[in-house]
């Protein structure tokens, strides 16, 4: 019954990220974002950071990446808050071993739809920005790592999150986290106490990952302690992850317990409530 | 043997106890409606049968398991409709019902499952551009897309207009088969055509278990006869109508003219047991 759960999940993955490359509302959101980004790059393109020889195009490209491939974290959180809601989740509950199916197929079809969304920024971004140095390794790993880091954690925001409004409440913080991470202007700029704020969260080690992967040696010298850290990088983003992946199952399985056709209908009825 | 057996069931909210002691047991393959005013327990009941809900207390049983602690095997020998899905609204309708029976071992066919309920025109379709019965009609070939051997109605047809209402109850009369099904209703004529046997709970308790022919003799004195004489007309109630009816041309003969009796309706029972449970509750 476990590989039929697992192969139903793969296939569910499939489908789900096909459908989010074939509707238009999803198709808006896969391209709102990373073209927004490169109309910032391209006004960066030109200008130099002080005296550190690189543009502030070339520095911000691999933070934004780092920063999209961040936002896994919310895209997770949204969508368990919003298959709960309509009863997706449930579904799942209802089907033998299908919460298995449900959530191999949620990891794939958000990490399949974000690296398409890195793919659709750093391609064009490529040709937009000059003084890049692509290390694939380091950005295969940077990114399998970010992923793991941040998906099980947006798993249990999703759950903790009962309605689509109070994803809202998750917005403003993660907006802010962005800001002082370092990800449009090097962090060394910021305040000490902001500087070490940032350093607890995925998003800044993301974008100093993809700026080791995509920046020349010499550009570390602008970070703090004018090294890419790695090993530094390794230990924050395997933190989380270890974290996300010992406390995900459990909070997933509360809040699927908690899971029935009578919550579903009380949940529409204030989201109606709150239109009508 | 029992498909499904509920002894003892409570369940309490606070102070409140929504299920106070409910007992029924339904036979493999029988049809069994749970029927009762809005909040008399029967969704509070069903959850828990479902395994979605934990209980206070009580004994409960489906396919000889425990509900609450029952694995994915037994999951896999239940299917259940809910009140209303709104779910995969982006899938379409051949394509989630190949993706759910893909969990089962030994799943209907999706093309004839989706020819049974009528939506062979709609197979295509992305599913949140169905009409509301076409919907419905979905969500009862997902309940049985497994072949379950118990099927878990929850209020299968409210907000149902009468049409589509009778082209879903002739859908779970063929769909029932062999199945075992319980359905909650409030719509009492739902309850008489889909069920062998009903069971009216009301303020957490069952309230009458039978037959609609059984619970209609439980009610004495609600035959209603009404006749003329002398160009007067009468009426009265009386719980042996025959005999009444006899008495009556006895003593009159043929000067009784336009006689009619009506036999206590399931309705009228209902109505005088929900009526008496509410009666003996109260303080």
């Amino acid at each position: 019954m476990t590989t039929i759960s697992v192969k139903a999940g793969l296939t569910r993955g499939r489908i789900e990220l096909r459908q989010s490359f074939t509707n238009g509302a999803d198709l808006w959101s896969h391209f709102f974002w990373p073209l927004l980004m490169l109309a910032v790059l391209y006004f960066m393109r030109d200008r130099a950071f002080g005296m550190s020889g690189f543009t502030l195009g070339a520095l911000a490209l691999p933070g934004i990446l780092g920063m999209n491939a961040a936002f896994g974290l919310v895209s997770m959180s949204q969508q368990l808050t919003a298959d709960r809601e309509d009863g997706t989740l449930l579904r799942a509950k209802a089907t033998p071993d299908g919460m298995r199916g449900y959530l191999i197929g949620k990891i794939i079809s958000v990490a399949g739809g974000l690296i398409a969304d890195l793919a659709i920024f750093l391609i064009p971004g490529l040709f937009l920005i000059d003084g890049l140095r692509i290390d694939a390794a380091a950005l295969i790993w940077v990114l399998a790592l970010g992923l793991v880091a941040t998906l099980p954690a947006g798993a249990i925001l999703g759950s903790v999150f009962t309605s689509p409004r109070s994803q809202g409440l998750l917005t403003l913080p993660i907006l802010g986290l962005i800001a002082i991470s370092g990800i449009f202007y090097p962090i060394a700029a910021l305040p000490g106490w902001l500087q070490a704020v940032a350093q607890g969260f995925p998003f800044y080690w993301l974008g100093l990952g993809m700026r080791s992967a995509l920046l020349p040696d010499a550009a570390a010298a602008v970070e703090i302690a004018g090294s890419w850290r790695h090993l530094e990088t390794v230990a924050v983003l395997g933190a989380w992850a270890v974290t996300g992946l010992l406390l995900a199952p459990a909070v997933l399985r509360r809040m699927a317990r908690k899971e029935s056709g009578s919550r579903v209908a009380e949940r529409r009825e204030r989201a109606l409530r709150r239109i009508g | 043997m029992s498909a499904v057996d509920v002894e003892d069931l409570r369940m309490r909210y606070g102070t409140a106890d929504v299920l106070d002691g409910v007992t029924f047991q339904i036979r493999a393959g029988e049809v069994l409606a749970l029927l009762g005013p809005n909040g008399a327990g029967k969704t509070t009941t069903i959850e828990i049968l479902e395994g979605f809900r934990m209980r206070s207390g009580g004994r409960v049983e489906v396919l000889g398991a425990d509900p609450a602690h029952a694995g994915e095997r037994w999951r896999a020998r239940v299917g259940i409709v809910l009140q209303s899905w709104r779910d995969h609204g982006k899938w379409r309708v051949r394509e989630l019902l190949a993706h759910l029976a893909s969990y089962y071992d030994d799943p209907w066919d999706v093309g004839e499952l989706v020819a049974a309920v009528g939506l062979a025109g709609q197979a295509g379709q992305k599913i949140r551009t169905l009409s509301g019965g076409q919907r419905r009609r979905l969500d009862v070939a997902i309940g049985l897309v497994g072949r379950p051997e118990v099927l878990f109605l929850d209020e299968p047809t409210a907000a149902f207009d009468p049409q589509a209402r009778r082209e879903f109850h002739d859908l779970v009369r063929a769909a029932a088969g062999r199945t075992t099904i319980l359905l909650t209703t409030h719509d009492l004529d739902e309850a008489e055509k889909l069920a062998d046997r009903i069971v009216i709970v009301n303020g957490g308790r069952v309230i009458a278990d039978g037959t609609s022919r059984e619970l209609a003799r439980l009610i004495a004195g609600e035959d209603e006869v009404r006749w003329t004489r002398d160009g007067h007309s009468f009426s009265t109630t009386t719980p042996d109508s025959t005999r009444f009816a006899r008495e009556l041309f006895l003593q009159y003969g043929e000067a009784v003219h336009e006689l009619e009796v009506r036999r206590a309706s399931l309705e009228q029972t209902y109505l005088t047991l929900v009526r008496q449970a509410e009666g003996t509750a109260a303080p």
